[in-house]
């Protein structure tokens, strides 16, 4: 199968089409009456909750981190009552999505990789299929919903505590009112500043659970291919979080916000 | 040594067919590679109904690739193969789902579902497949099922606290548990002790039996075949090369086919 180390044009396009493939088997599949809730809502479960305290402490790290290295550079301009909304605009708008989905490649993308790898070389897959159930409806939509649904949601919250943690900065070096900040801090952002980060973490979620599954799936035979899939369901997940999010800042210019 | 071992005439097979046995499963003249690797190479066969036939034959010859051909796992390259008379390479999704629902497949690895306890594992074909959600229907069928393979103790164990061939005789509980009108059965008694490969073929015997299942069983377990076969074929480089009843191949003359009969 190809992978992106390896770069003869034919596997490329061999492979762009295969994922266009496997998105429509995903589509048709998403609108069949008889729905996997159980599992959907397992999958959420696995997905979002267990990566809480990853992103908890991501989020906080980062809000921490910028506060204190742009305190001294505000201190110089005299701008130290812009950090609250400079830390807050930059959260929301780049810095929380891209660096939790990019955490979200690496711990959803490739469990989802291994999970269903490890499935397609012990024959799970195909005794699903060869019993007349649907593998697709089961395995692949439910946890790319899962993603769709969670990858947002956990932005939202290292968004928060990304706040919380530039508080904490901010107050090494003065004292600083919580209420004063976070009114400056949530003050300083707009609606116009949520919604296309947080319609870009919805394509970020739909990456992260479409690159897993898709790698996962059609993995080879063999152990080694498990490790195969997991590895290249990073590598390519990362790479299309940072391709939807240059098309994103693109679109979010031209359209004005 | 093959030119010794002599040609199966399909012919007389389709013949033997209009005569009044009705064939459930037919082949012929199929082929299938993988890249450059011809695995089977024009290989003809029929299954009657409510027959056992066993297919004997080396490592790596393609029996497993024939029956995965069979319930469309894998795509056959040229040649018939037409399961309850239809060709299975040209059915459509819902046809072929149809097609599945009657055939049960034990893989020769079991593939239970690693994430699901083994009540699970049961239920999952019953709720999708059959569209039981009565759960004292469901609990009755597996626990049915799982008194017939000798395991009802495992009901609430994962897979993994599993030994191979308890988890065995779970996948086979999960196929029959969906009652089949066919069953290929793949490897099901290796890596089991000689008791329980025993009570194993004498459950293939007695689904027979009981509900007139057709049924394919590799096995390299003459034992096995013993008890379980009414016809044999086997199976060489991706073709048939001989068949015959169990009493006849095992006093054949010929070398090749005298080797799967030594213990
Ligand atoms: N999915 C696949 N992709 C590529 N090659 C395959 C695939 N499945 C089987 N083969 C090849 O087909 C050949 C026959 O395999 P098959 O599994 O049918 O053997 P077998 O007769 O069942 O042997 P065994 O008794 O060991 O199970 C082997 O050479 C194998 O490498
Ligand atoms: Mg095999």
């Amino acid at each position: 199968m190809a992978d992106a180390s390896t770069f003869p044009l034919k596997s490329i396009f061999e492979e762009a089409g295969n994922q266009v493939i496997f998105m429509g088997r995903f589509f048709r599949n998403l609108f069949r009456w008889n729905f996997e809730w159980e599992e959907f809502i397992r999958q959420c479960y696995m997905i979002g909750y267990r990566s809480l305290p990853l992103v908890a402490i991501t989020g906080f790290i980062i809000g921490f981190v910028i506060t204190l290295q742009s305190e001294p550079t505000m201190k110089a301009f005299g701008a130290e009552s812009f950090i609250p909304k400079m830390v807050a605009i930059s959260l929301i708008r780049e810095i929380c999505p891209v660096v939790i989905a990019l955490i979200c490649a690496g711990k959803i993308s490739s469990g989802i990789g291994a999970e269903l790898g490890s499935m397609q070389v012990s024959e799970q897959i195909d005794a699903m299929e060869v019993s007349g159930s649907n593998p697709v409806q089961y395995l692949v939509v439910t946890r790319i919903l899962a993603c769709i649904i969670m990858v947002p949601l956990l932005t939202l919250i290292a968004d928060a505590v990304g706040f919380a943690g530039s508080y904490a900065g901010l107050n090494l070096s003065q004292r600083v009112s919580p209420i004063l900040f976070f009114n400056k801090a949530f003050n300083s952002v707009e609606f116009g500043d949520l919604l296309p980060a947080f319609f870009k973490t919805i394509f970020f979620g739909f990456a992260i659970g479409f690159i897993g599954c898709y790698k996962g799936y059609n993995s080879n035979r063999g152990t080694e291919s498990v490790g195969i899939a997991a590895n290249s369901a990073v590598v390519n997940a990362s790479l299309w979080i940072i391709v939807i999010d240059g098309i994103a800042v693109q679109l979010t210019n031209a359209l004005g916000y | 040594m093959e030119q010794a071992v002599q040609d199966i005439d399909t012919e007389q097979q389709q013949q033997r067919a209009d005569e009044g046995h009705e064939d459930v499963i037919q082949v012929r003249h199929v082929a299938k590679s993988f890249g450059d690797n011809q695995v089977l190479k024009d290989m003809s066969m029929v299954l009657h109904k409510g027959e056992n036939l066993v297919i004997l034959g080396k490592s790596g010859t393609g029996k497993s690739v024939t029956i995965k051909c069979m319930v469309g796992l894998l795509e056959y390259d040229a040649g018939e193969l037409k399961v309850f008379g239809k060709e299975v390479k040209s059915l459509s999704e819902e046809e072929m789902k149809e097609l599945r629902s009657h055939v049960g497949f034990l893989f020769q690895s079991a593939a239970l579902y690693d994430s699901m306890t083994v009540r699970e594992n049961l239920e999952f074909p019953l709720k999708r497949v059959l569209l039981i959600r009565d759960q004292a229907d469901l609990d009755r069928r597996v626990t049915e099922v799982l008194e017939s393979v000798g395991l009802p103790d495992a009901i609430d164990k994962m897979p993994s606290e599993l030994s191979g061939g308890m988890r065995k005789r779970i996948g086979l509980a999960r196929t029959i548990i969906m009652e089949p009108e066919i069953m290929l059965y793949d490897e099901p008694t290796t890596g089991l002790d000689p008791i329980t490969s025993k009570e194993i073929s004498e459950l293939i015997r007695s689904m027979q039996k009981q509900y007139k299942v057709s049924s394919i069983i590799i096995t390299h377990d003459i034992a096995c075949a013993k008890i379980t076969s009414d016809r044999m074929l086997i199976m060489d480089k991706g073709t048939f090369v001989a068949e015959g009843t169990f009493d006849e191949l095992s006093k054949s003359d010929n070398e090749f086919i005298q080797s799967f009969f030594k213990l």
